[in-house]
């Protein structure tokens, strides 16, 4: 899949980082305002797939050294990982619980326990559409 | 709470775990050493026991295993139970022994045999020492499950293999409907448990659904315990190993139906069927049995069928001592309580005997390399301890003095006579019958008895017919069952041994409510009780057997009689040959490997089931006051909607029913716009992106879609049934809409959201939180889809051979 | 709005049912998203539609909208987003290996050996 797209490419390298600012930032929010793992994770990786549509899978591979078949076991591993948490503070299997903390330049911010487990729904996410999309992509 | 109790029964279980690993690390050393001090350290564990079952009655211990059903892993220990749990474990210890000398290490794969064996002996353990009728069930089945791998432990033979699969089905089917039976049961006392059953019997009774579950529950007993006309499974069964044949097939495993019997003779004893059909069933078997054992040439054939008339005999002894329920008070005069003494004293004495005459088979196999009497014979001067054995287990098993069997039998004849003195039921007079099969019975196993001694060991020598030179087996290998006859001898001697420390107990279980507080029965056995009507029966056996053993030649034409296309046998290979064919038929004809049928099947009914139900049920209701307004944007949404489905049904191009998707998708995402759901708009409009480009990506490279592939008629079957589910799907929409049965639940993430997750977002919230472990499998499950993609378009079918 | 919503529903039910009770690979997988969409926008409509704000407290309105079955379908359309792309590729695959896009032709043989 050789793309020699000039406008695609160029508008793609600008866009990419803004949907990427974009999908961290929804991530973040997604206790509070619409968003979370699920949203922030299929953005990101529709960002991936923007990059993937514009330039090539070996471009991509280039950038992006990483297997996403490892990052979707990281993902489920946080995810699981959180929920064995809550046996260290005798509550059952995905309790979760949360605080407020003060920091130097952000002020005080809250802190929940939810937002590990949704950093593990987000790699899932991303991981599994970059699988996906790039195990199609490869085989000619 | 999990007590020593409960351990001790998973015990067997827990060690299987690490057979195989003994057996590959530590090869040297023959895996059974290691496996043979389980039921040894547990036979000397439930010794212990003894004097608390003997005083107090019963211990028991609780473990909640799913409260919210009622089922409690509640491990009870009274007499009953620790006889068979000290057969068990006694036994097992004497045939792992054993094995370790019959199983040779090099040849055969020890871990898998000891596995199941371990597997087999805890399951056993679980069932004679659970007061749960599920978890009796459970570990039921798995002593079923575990059979069935024990008998097809030499899986290459296909004998092994159909012997195998007989008794799993038969036993299975008993199995299941014992569970029905315990449901029923269920039903009546609204317990589970065997001892609140048992003090619930009063009520019991009269329900209509008594004799349904008595009977459902005899039928896992008597096809457990091979009785006519279920014990077809029991000989071919003979296929396994030695050891296992001793064990499960003769001692324990088959006993587990006698066992259940007993156990729930105080539940069901008041009723007339239970005395007749118990009894009745136990002393036919006993009959067709020993009739049978005489024509057999295998040796563990002869002793497979012996089994089956020993285990009725034992079933008709506990028929006869249920009658003792049916009088006041445990005192001398209630004669029929001899029964069941005599019902669990010849249980414990078969398990001695024939264990050691299956081992004696066991020996005879191996030294010789054949166990048909054909071939045979003159074995008693080479084999002079395996001789031994065979004779004292053989004329134990005859009823001859001075062996525990001689006991055993006079009790039996006793009790036979005496249920002809029952006044009820009939049994005054078609009583008569069971001393007179009784008696024909015995003779019929004297003369097996005699077959298997002296066809074996007297006589001449046929060594041509011998695949190797015979000669005594090993001291280790002769070792368990010596320990076996010596047990015959002794407790023939004295057998108050056990009066007071086994069998009393166990009566007591049975027999409960005849006993006082504090009370306990009267055990005394011994030799010489006049000369009574029982001795004179046993005098006329031993001739009438000399007499017949001697003539066999001339009337071994009887056997002729039975034509071999009527055999239970037979029936049974029809039935299952003919299922065979008609399923077959059946799949084949609505099966037929076509997608499209299997979906027009699932879509109809779907249909078909919801339309009828809500028309019968008259759930239809329509509700207009609630609902919102209809404003412009969403008609607009709704005929792009209309328009976008429209498309894709009736186009035939790829590229347009790709771009009908991605409308239609950005409309539903739209609609959640419209409806106050932010997040799913967000996800549903990026999801739909992605899955364009995927779509675009994949169908690249298939082919256009063929036009008027499809003739007219086929597609208006199409289209009627989506139409009708798509009407369904309105309706329940509409009605579903319409109707409140209760509150939502929602009021709940509204009030603790913020109160207890610190989240303002609901869904975020619900998702991440409220059901967190829904999420987790929701990825879990993305995760699959994900390596299922993968292996898939990695996965290269070309190049290899044809499925 | 509801009425309207359920026929909106009953419409993708039935566009759905019928392309996959079709022959074709390709209009099968498309099938099954379009019901998927049906059974969100009916999980939606039945619990009603518009009774309050979007499910984010931090709006501070006095009625919400029931925040429950918007969970269940964000996390059904994830899903259904994998199951789709799970066909798509069984569906490729399938054309590979056996070079038709018929489910008649696939059916293999009736030998149950």
């Amino acid at each position: 899949m050789k793309s020699n797209d000039v406008i695609l490419q160029t508008v793609t390298n600008i866009v990419l980082f803004i949907i990427l600012m974009f999908s961290v930032f929804i991530f973040f929010n997604g206790h509070h305002e619409p968003g979370g793992g699920f949203i922030g994770g299929l953005m990101t990786s529709s960002a991936l797939v923007l990059l993937l549509l514009a330039y090539d899978l070996e471009t991509v591979k280039r950038v992006l050294p990483v297997d996403f078949k490892h990052v979707t076991a990281a993902g489920l591993l946080v995810a699981v990982g959180t929920g064995m948490g809550s046996f260290f503070f005798d509550a059952p299997f995905l309790s979760q619980t949360y605080g407020y903390r003060h920091f130097p330049v952000l002020g005080e911010l809250e802190l929940a326990t939810a937002l590990i487990f949704d950093i593990g729904v987000y790699l899932v996410v991303v991981g599994i559409t970059l699988t996906i999309i790039q195990t199609i992509g490869e085989d000619r | 709470m999990f007590t020593a109790l409960h351990l001790a029964i998973i015990a067997p279980f827990l060690a299987a775990v690490f057979v195989p690993l003994l057996y590959k690390k530590i090869p040297s050393i023959h895996t059974g050493w290691f496996v043979l001090i389980v039921p040894a350290i547990l036979f000397v564990y439930f010794l212990q026991y003894i004097p608390t079952t003997s005083e107090e009655g019963a211990v028991s211990a609780v473990f909640p295993w799913i409260p919210s059903l009622g089922i409690h892993f509640r491990a009870y220990v009274d007499g009953l139970g620790l006889l068979f749990t000290l057969l068990i474990t006694g036994i097992g210890a004497l045939v792992v022994l054993y094995s370790i000398y019959y199983l040779s290490k090099k040849r055969e794969s020890l871990h898998t045999f000891y596995t199941f064996l371990l597997m087999f002996m805890g399951a056993m353990l679980g069932v004679v020492l659970s007061d749960n009728m599920i978890v009796l069930y459970l570990f039921w089945e798995v002593t079923s499950v575990s059979s069935f791998l024990l008998i097809s432990y030499w899986y290459e033979r296909e004998k092994s293999l159909y012997g195998a699969l007989k008794s799993m089905l038969i036993t299975v089917l008993g199995g299941f409907s014992m569970l029905v039976g315990f449901v029923l049961l269920y039903s009546i006392t609204g317990t589970f448990s065997i001892q609140e059953t048992i003090a619930a019997t009063s009520e019991t009774a009269s329900h209509n659904l008594f004799l349904p579950a008595m009977l459902a529950i005899l039928l896992g007993a008597f096809t457990k315990s091979a009785q006519f006309p279920f014990h077809i499974w029991l000989p071919d069964a003979m296929e396994a190993p030695t050891p296992v044949s001793a064990y499960l097939h003769s001692a324990t495993m088959v006993k587990a139906g006698i066992y259940l019997i007993a156990r729930l003779t105080p539940v069901f004893a008041v009723s007339g069927e239970w005395l007749w059909i118990v009894a009745g069933f136990g002393i036919t078997t006993l009959f067709w049995g020993s009739f049978s054992a005489v024509r057999q040439t295998d040796l563990k054939g002869i002793l497979a069928y012996s089994t089956v008339s020993q285990l009725g005999m034992i079933i008709s002894m506990l028929g006869v001592g249920a009658a003792a329920l049916h009088f006041d008070g445990a005192n001398g005069n209630n004669v029929f309580i001899g029964a069941t003494t005599a019902a669990l004293f010849h249980l414990f004495n078969h398990a001695t005997f024939k264990g050691s005459l299956f081992m004696m088979v066991g020996i005879v196999d191996h030294e010789t390399g054949t166990r048909d009497i054909r071939n045979l014979g003159g074995l008693m001067t080479i084999m002079p301890i395996t001789f031994t054995i065979a004779a004292i287990g053989s004329f134990s098993m005859a009823g001859l003095p001075p062996f525990n069997g001689f006991l055993s039998k006079e009790l039996f004849f006793t009790s036979m006579v005496n249920i002809t003195e029952f006044q009820q039921f009939n049994m005054d007079t078609i009583g008569m019958v069971f001393p007179a099969v009784a008696w024909i019975a015995s003779v019929f196993t004297f003369i097996y008895s005699m077959i298997v001694v002296f066809k074996t060991f007297t006589g001449p020598l046929q060594k041509e017919k011998l695949d190797t030179k015979p000669h005594e087996a090993p001291f280790g290998m002769l070792l368990a069952p010596i320990v076996l006859v010596s047990l015959v001898i002794v407790i023939g001697f004295f057998p108050n041994v056990l009066s007071y420390t086994i069998i009393a107990p166990a009566m007591a279980s049975i027999l409960s409510p005849l006993l006082e507080q504090g009370q306990q029965f009267e055990v005394d056995i011994y030799f010489w009780h006049g000369f009574g009507t029982p001795l004179k029966m046993t005098i006329g056996v031993v001739i009438a057997g000399i007499l017949l053993y001697l003539g066999m030649k001339k009337w071994k034409g009887v056997y002729r009689l039975f034509p071999e296309k009527l055999s239970f046998n037979n029936l049974y290979d029809q039935t299952l040959d003919k299922g065979e064919v008609l399923s077959q038929k059946i799949m084949g004809a609505h099966m037929n490997g076509f997608i499209r049928n299997y979906l027009v099947y699932i879509f109809a009914f779907i249909a078909a089931f919801l339309l009828i139900t809500m028309f019968y049920k008259g759930a239809f209701t329509i509700d207009v006051s609630d609902t919102a307004p209809i404003t412009i944007y969403e008609s607009i949404l709704f005929l792009v909607l209309f328009a976008a489905v429209g498309v894709m049904m009736f186009t035939t191009s790829r590229l347009t029913m790709i771009i009908g998707l991605g409308v239609a998708g950005y409309t539903v995402a739209m609609f959640f716009v419209i409806f106050r759901a932010p997040d799913l708009a967000l996800t549903q409009l990026i999801i739909e992106t992605v899955s364009v480009a995927l779509f675009l990506l994949c169908f690249y490279h298939l082919p256009q879609i063929a036009k008027n592939l499809e003739p007219i008629r086929f597609k208006a079957v199409n289209f009627i049934i989506s139409a009708a589910v798509g009407i369904t799907v309105t309706l329940i929409g509409i009605s579903a809409g319409s109707s409140r049965m209760f509150e939502s639940i929602s009021g709940f993430f509204k009030d603790y959201s913020y109160k207890e997750a610190g989240g303002r977002n609901m869904v975020n919230v619900i998702l991440v939180d409220f059901r967190g472990f829904d999420t987790m499998l929701e990825i879990l499950v993305l995760g699959i889809a994900a390596a299922g993609i993968f292996t898939m378009i990695r996965l290269r079918l070309a190049g290899r051979d044809e499925l | 709005m509801e009425i309207l919503m359920s026929v909106a529903a009953g419409i993708l039910f039935m566009g759905g049912t019928y392309l996959v009770l079709s022959k074709n690979i390709i209009r099968i997988i498309i099938g099954t998203s379009v019901i998927s969409h049906g059974a969100h926008i009916l999980l939606l409509t039945m619990a009603g539609l518009k009774t309050g704000a979007p499910p984010l407290l931090g709006l501070e309105a006095s009625s919400y909208t029931d925040p429950l079955p918007q969970a269940l379908i964000l996390t059904a359309i994830v899903i259904s987003f994998g199951v789709t792309s799970f066909f798509i590729v069984l569906g490729y695959r399938a054309y590979k290996e056996n070079g038709t896009d018929n489910t008649e032709n696939m059916r293999g043989t009736d030998s149950y050996d």
